[in-house]
C-alpha cells in the first residue's frame, strides 16, 4: 500500500471505533450459558450417531473431562500447579470401588464415599501443602501423592495393588422407580458420564463467575495486592483446594463405577501429570478448555499410537513419548493453550 | 549371621548408597542453587549414563576395565552435550520461570524415556565390574568394586569442591548464585554459565550411574527413584545448600540401606517421604539451609 493510500483510509482525525460498553455480567451471561449449554447438547446428540468405539471413547473423556476440570480450578483459576492430584483422583477411585467390593455398598453410596473420602483427603493436604508456595508446593503435593501411591502398594491385600480389582456386573446398578439402572449398558454409561459432566461444568462456570471465583483469579495475579485489600487468601485457597479435590474425586468415583477398574496406575505420578497437560493443551482458566485439552490429547494418543506402530514397527513408540513431546510445544509455544488463545484474539467474551 | 556383622552390612550398602546419591543430589542442588530452576529430568540424565555407558562397554572389546573407563568417560560427555542442547532449545526460550521449567522439563522427562525405549529397548542389561576383587571381613565377603565407588565419589566431590571454591570457573558459578543481577553487571556472561551447570549437573548425575551400573543394570525407567530421593536429599540439605546436601545424602543413603535391610523397602519408602514431605512444610529451608533469597 502506498503512502497516500494510508492517509487516505485514515483520516486525520481519527473517528474513535465504537466499543460495546465493557461486557458486564449481564450482557455475555445469555450468550456464555448458551454456548455451554449447546456444546452439552451437541454431546447429548452424538450419543446417538457415534459408531460404538468413539462412543466408547467419548464416555471415557468426558469423566476424565471432570478430572481436568477440577484441576483447572486449582491451576487455572488459583494459580497453585499442584504435581500430585492423581491422590484426589484415585482418593475417589479407591474410596468408591473399594466400598462396593469390599463393603457391598450401593452404587449411590458408593460414589458419595468416594467423593467424601476426596474431601478428607483434600483438606488435609490443603491445610499442610498451602504453608509453601511455588517450587515447594509442588514437591510437596508430588510428595503427598508418592505416598499415597506407595499406600495403594502397600496394602495390596486390599486394593490389588498393581493387579487392582475389578468390580462386577451387578454392583453397578441403581435401582430406580421399579426398574434399575445399569451403569455398565453403554448407553447409560454415557448418560451417567455427561450428566456429572454437564453438572461440574455448570458448577465451575457459576463459580467462577462469582465474586469467590473473581478472588481466586485476584490472588494468582496477585496475592500479596489480595491479602492487603482484606481478604483470607489462605482461606480461599484452602476452599480452591477442597473444591478442586471434591471434583476430581467425583470424577475418580464415577470412573471406578462406570468402568468397573480400580488400580494403583491410576495415583502413580502418571495421572497428576496428565490433567496439567490436557488444561495446557485446551487452555487454563477457560471453563470449556480441560474438555477440549483432554479430548484432543486422548485421540491424538490413541490415532498416533496406530500410525507409528504401523510406520515404525519395533521402535516401541508408546504415549509417553508423544506426551513429552507436547508438554514442551506446549509450555515453549502456546503456553495460553487452544481456548486461551481463541480468547484472546477472537472471542473476547469466552469464560 | 549376628546382629553386628548384619549392620555392617547394611552400613555398607548404604554407604554404597549414600556415595552415589550425594554426587547426584549435587547435580541437582548445583542446578537449583545457580538457576533457582528444578530440573525434573535429572533423574532421566542418569538414566541416560547408565544406558550409555552399555552402549560404550558394548563397543569395547577386551578387558572388561577398558570398557568401564572408555564409559566413565563418554558417558558424561554425552549426556552433558544432551543437557546443553536441551537447555539452549527449552530453558534458555522459557527464561527460567520455575513453573514453566517444571513442565518444560517433565517433558524432557518424558521424551528421554522413550528415545531409551525406542533405542535401547526395555529390557534391563549389566556392564561388568572393572574388576572383581572381593574384600574379606571376618564374618563375609564384600564386593571390592562396591569399595571403590565409595572412593570414585569421594574422590570426584573433592574435584567438584576444588573447582567451585578454588577456580575462577567456581567463582564465577558463585557469584551467579549469590547474585545474578550484579553478576552480569560485572561482565560474568550469566546465560553460559546457566548453561555450563545445567550441563555439569547432568554430567554428575551421568557419573553417579556409570558407577552404579555394574551394580545394578541399566533400565530406561531407572530414573524415577534416584530422582525422589535426591530431592529428598536436596531438600532435606536444605534447598541451594552444597554442604547440607553432602551431609544429607550420607544419612539418607546410610538410614536407607540400613531400614531397608530391616524391614519392607515400600513401607521405608512410604514412611521416609512422607517424613520429607512434613519437613518441607514446617521447615521450608531444610534442616541445613539458610533462608532462600
Amino acid at each position: 500500500m502506498t503512502g497516500e493510500e494510508a492517509t487516505r483510509e485514515m483520516p486525520a482525525t481519527p473517528v474513535p471505533r465504537r466499543r460495546r460498553p465493557p461486557a458486564g455480567n449481564r450482557v455475555s451471561t445469555g450468550r456464555v450459558v448458551a454456548l455451554h449449554a449447546g456444546v452439552i447438547a451437541l454431546l447429548l446428540a452424538l450419543q446417538f450417531v457415534l459408531p460404538s468405539y468413539h462412543h466408547g471413547v467419548l464416555a471415557r473423556v468426558l469423566v476424565l473431562a471432570v478430572f481436568a476440570m477440577g484441576y483447572n480450578l486449582l491451576f487455572g483459576y488459583a494459580g497453585l500447579l499442584s504435581l500430585g492430584h492423581a491422590m484426589f483422583f484415585s482418593a475417589g477411585l479407591y474410596g468408591a470401588g473399594l466400598s462396593i467390593y469390599h463393603l457391598g455398598w450401593s452404587a449411590p453410596s458408593a460414589f458419595a464415599g468416594g467423593v467424601i473420602s476426596g474431601a478428607v483427603l483434600a483438606t488435609a493436604i490443603g491445610v499442610l501443602a498451602l504453608r509453601t508456595t511455588g517450587v515447594a508446593f509442588m514437591i510437596v503435593t508430588m510428595m503427598f501423592a508418592q505416598v499415597f501411591y506407595l499406600t495403594t502398594l502397600y496394602f495390596n491385600v486390599w486394593t490389588g495393588g498393581d493387579q487392582g480389582v475389578v468390580l462386577q456386573q451387578q454392583a453397578r446398578t441403581i435401582p430406580f422407580a421399579g426398574s434399575t439402572i445399569d451403569l455398565t449398558d453403554p448407553a447409560t454409561r454415557y448418560f451417567a458420564a455427561l450428566a456429572l459432566f454437564s453438572v461440574v461444568l455448570f458448577s465451575v462456570l457459576a463459580l467462577v463467575r462469582s465474586p469467590r471465583g473473581r478472588v481466586l483469579v485476584a490472588i494468582r495475579e496477585n496475592e500479596q495486592r489480595t491479602t492487603m485489600l482484606g481478604y483470607d487468601t489462605f482461606a480461599s485457597k484452602l476452599v480452591a483446594v477442597v473444591i478442586s479435590g471434591i471434583v476430581c474425586s467425583a470424577a475418580g468415583a464415577a470412573y471406578a463405577l462406570l468402568f468397573g477398574y480400580v488400580g494403583s496406575t491410576f495415583a502413580s505420578v502418571q495421572y497428576s501429570i496428565l490433567p496439567l497437560l490436557w488444561v495446557l493443551l485446551g487452555g487454563a482458566a477457560t471453563t470449556l478448555g480441560p474438555f477440549v485439552g483432554t479430548l484432543l490429547m486422548y485421540y491424538l494418543i490413541d490415532l498416533s499410537n496406530d500410525v507409528l506402530a504401523a510406520w515404525a514397527p519395533g521402535w516401541n513408540f508408546s504415549a509417553i513419548g508423544i506426551v513429552g513431546i507436547a508438554l514442551i510445544l506446549l509450555i515453549l509455544f502456546f503456553p495460553k493453550g487452544l481456548l486461551g488463545s481463541i480468547r484472546e484474539r477472537w472471542v473476547p467474551w469466552l469464560p | 549371621m549376628a546382629f553386628g556383622p548384619h549392620l555392617l552390612l547394611a552400613a555398607l550398602e548404604g554407604l554404597v548408597t549414600s556415595a552415589v546419591l550425594a554426587l547426584m543430589a549435587l547435580g541437582l542442588s548445583l542446578v537449583f542453587g545457580v538457576m533457582r530452576v528444578v530440573n525434573v529430568a535429572h533423574g532421566e540424565f542418569y538414566m541416560l549414563g547408565a544406558v550409555v555407558a552399555w552402549w560404550v562397554a558394548s563397543l569395547v572389546t577386551g578387558h572388561p576395565a577398558l570398557g568401564f573407563l572408555a564409559a566413565l568417560v563418554i558417558s558424561p560427555l554425552i549426556v552433558g552435550a544432551v543437557a546443553l542442547l536441551a537447555e539452549r532449545l527449552v530453558l534458555r526460550r522459557l527464561d527460567y520461570n520455575p513453573e514453566a521449567t517444571i513442565v518444560a522439563t517433565i517433558g524432557i522427562l518424558y521424551i528421554l524415556q522413550q528415545l531409551a525405549l525406542t533405542f535401547y529397548g526395555p529390557d534391563a542389561r549389566p556392564v561388568a565390574a572393572p574388576f572383581t576383587y572381593r574384600v574379606l571381613f571376618p564374618w563375609f565377603g564384600y564386593s571390592g568394586y562396591k569399595l571403590a565407588v565409595v572412593g570414585a565419589s569421594v574422590a570426584l566431590l573433592l574435584v567438584t569442591w576444588f573447582v567451585l571454591m578454588r577456580t575462577r570457573l567456581g567463582l564465577v558459578m558463585r557469584a551467579t548464585q549469590y547474585d545474578r543481577e550484579t553478576a552480569q553487571a560485572f561482565a560474568i556472561p550469566v546465560d553460559r554459565v546457566y548453561a555450563g551447570v545445567f550441563a555439569l549437573g547432568a554430567m554428575l548425575a551421568a557419573v553417579a550411574a556409570v558407577l552404579i551400573v555394574p551394580i545394578s543394570q541399566a533400565h530406561y525407567l531407572m530414573g524415577l527413584d534416584p530422582l525422589l530421593l535426591s530431592f529428598i536429599v536436596v531438600i532435606i540439605g536444605g534447598l541451594g545448600s552444597l554442604r547440607g546436601t553432602l551431609v544429607a545424602a550420607v544419612l539418607i543413603g546410610l538410614s536407607d540401606g540400613i531400614i531397608s535391610a530391616f524391614f519392607q523397602p515400600t513401607l521405608a519408602k512410604m514412611i521416609a517421604t512422607l517424613i520429607v514431605a512434613l519437613v518441607l512444610v514446617f521447615r521450608p529451608t531444610g534442616l541445613f539451609g539458610t533462608s532462600a533469597r
